[in-house]
């Protein structure tokens, strides 16, 4: 009998092998929220829990894959939030998962309005969903009056965060820019306590440092090459000349690399999800001007 | 009369703890509410209420096929085993070897909500590193849970005093079911005009109402229970559950046993 055990799971873990996929198949199960509700007989916050998982699951597959398309996210979170209207954390991290473009998230970020609005209904007085539908509208959709109107709804909820009111304010005035995009991730570190949402703010503010410092580093190095007619291949003259008190790192400690043409960029382009620049250019597209 | 109700019950409640079918299910609900804690390793966010609606729903589950399982063979049993006639020899009337019959089964039940409900609360005391306030609501959905056994049970107890097992377990889960969707019936009776109207609101006052007493979800949310819901369901579980007992009793009391 223990052999016959030892057996199957040794086949088993060859069907594994053979086909990954085959463990977290594109199934719904039951497609429909509102037969799922009829067959619950009143267990509806269990199964909400499971699709949740399933979403999460589902979602944690194919960006481990690096999937561009993610058809059946919006379903599982839909059905999950119509068995339970109150599952806060699924608009929230439902919405991240939409907005984000591919392979970080599924590039729906009309979806993920969508899905925070109806957060919005059946949990009025939650500010968060309030400032994360303010943050998709601004960070995605790049709608920033939009964003302002969420941030000022947001700010007139009991108890709500007293940011909101400057989000509200400054992304009407200096929407798009990158102090405002700085603000929010901030506050986005601050205010929660999930460590998911914590990291993946930080992995943002790392980014905005990038896109920060990388333009200051190349009006550096065109001052330097039309003060002293070189252009320089590396920091090093830079350094020598005193221009500069020590080679630039990017916020990982990687040291910037700086390209002949007076274009820089980091070392490790993979190591980094969010930035715009310091990227070496796509094929065919001429480099991005400084 | 006490006395003998009484017996009766306890002597149902020995009987009932010796079935092997108690103590598997029983098992099965440790295992779940276990499994919710390993579950709440591949989710996000939901930790806490993944087991409280997995472990409560896992209580409430169990117990309702415990009192199907054995409330279908309360009667039917002690009629093919002939022990039913001994006890009728004695001076017990018929109706209260009913009622000691139902308080012997929601006895067990009782123990059995009970001892889940501990190990229920060994998992959450885990999890959550210690209890909150909030936590009490919890025990608000406990009883209404027990309350729902007790109207499964005296279901249960109706059918078994005139039909076969089988017939009483499919027709009880069976009500178990459509009392699921009671709220619905409601809801549709509501927007139906004429003769359907009443025939609808009739059917979905007479058939029990177990989404009202389901509050799993709500105190997973960590919402408190208000204690004019608790009075109400208490009052609406008793006075139904005592109804369908009284409606077992009248059936068995006029049941020809030859």
């Amino acid at each position: 009998m223990l052999t016959m055990l030892a057996g199957s799971a040794g086949a088993l873990r060859e069907i594994v092998r053979t086909r990954p996929e085959a463990h977290l198949q594109d199934v719904l199960y039951i497609p429909s929220a509102k037969a799922l509700k009829r067959m619950s007989l009143g267990y509806d916050g269990l199964l909400a829990d499971i699709y949740w998982t399933r979403a999460v699951q589902y979602f944690g597959w194919k960006h481990k894959h690096k999937s561009r398309e993610y058809p059946l996210l919006y379903p599982l979170l839909e059905i999950t939030t119509e068995l339970d209207p109150h599952l806060i954390v699924a608009y929230r991290f439902g919405a991240t998962f939409l907005a984000q473009e591919p392979p970080d998230g599924a590039g729906q970020p009309e979806k993920a309005v969508e899905l925070i609005e109806r957060g919005i209904r059946a949990n009025a007085d939650d500010w968060r969903l309030y400032y994360d539908l303010g943050f998709v509208y601004a960070m995605n959709l790049e709608d920033y009056q939009a964003a302002a109107k969420a941030f000022e709804r947001g700010s007139e909820v009991p108890h709500a965060h007293p940011f909101l009111k400057v989000l509200a304010a400054d992304m009407a005035q200096h929407g798009g820019d990158l102090a405002t995009a700085r603000l929010m991730w901030q506050t986005t570190y601050e205010t929660t306590d999930d460590p998911g949402i914590k990291s993946n703010a930080l992995r943002h503010l790392q980014a905005l440092d990038v896109d920060e410092t990388v333009p200051k580093l190349e009006e550096l190095v065109r001052q330097f090459h039309d003060k002293t007619g070189i252009q320089p291949t590396s920091f090093f003259p830079l350094l020598e000349a005193g221009w500069i008190r020590r080679i630039p790192t990017d916020p990982l400690g990687m040291p910037y690399k700086l390209l002949p043409d007076g274009r820089v960029e980091v070392q490790d382009p993979t190591a980094w999800s969010f930035i715009r620049r310091g990227l070496p250019p796509k094929t065919g597209e001429p480099p991005a001007k400084p | 009369m006490t006395n003998r109700i009484g017996t009766i019950a306890f002597n149902t409640f020995r009987e009932a703890v010796r079935d092997r079918v108690l103590y598997n299910l029983i098992v099965f609900a440790f295992l779940m509410i276990g499994a919710s804690l390993l579950l709440g390793q591949i989710t996000i966010g939901v930790q806490r209420q993944l087991l409280i609606n997995l472990g409560l729903t896992a209580i409430s589950i169990f117990g309702v096929l415990i009192a199907i399982f054995i409330g279908i063979g309360l009667v039917s049993k002690e009629i093919d085993k002939r022990t039913l006639y001994t006890v009728l020899t004695r001076p017990v009337q018929r109706w209260e070897f009913i009622v000691g019959k139902f308080f012997g089964l929601m006895g067990t039940l009782a123990v059995n909500a009970g001892l889940m409900t501990v190990g229920f609360f060994i998992a959450l005391i885990y999890l959550m590193r210690g209890l909150q306030a909030s936590d009490a609501s919890i025990l608000a959905a406990v009883y209404f849970i027990l309350l729902q056994f007790m109207i499964v049970t005296a279901v249960a107890l109706l059918l078994s005093s005139f039909s076969t097992p089988i017939e009483s377990a499919v027709l009880t889960f069976a009500i178990f079911v459509v009392g699921s969707f009671s709220e619905d019936l409601r809801g549709f009776a509501e927007g139906a005009k004429g003769a359907t109207h009443y025939v609808a609101m009739t059917i979905s006052y007479l058939i029990p109402n177990f989404s009202a007493l389901n509050y799993i979800a709500s105190v997973a949310h960590g919402n408190a229970v208000p204690a004019s819901m608790i009075a109400w369901n208490t009052a609406y579980a008793l006075l139904y559950a005592g109804a369908v007992v009284c409606a077992a009793a009248i059936i068995f009391q006029n049941r020809n046993m030859k």
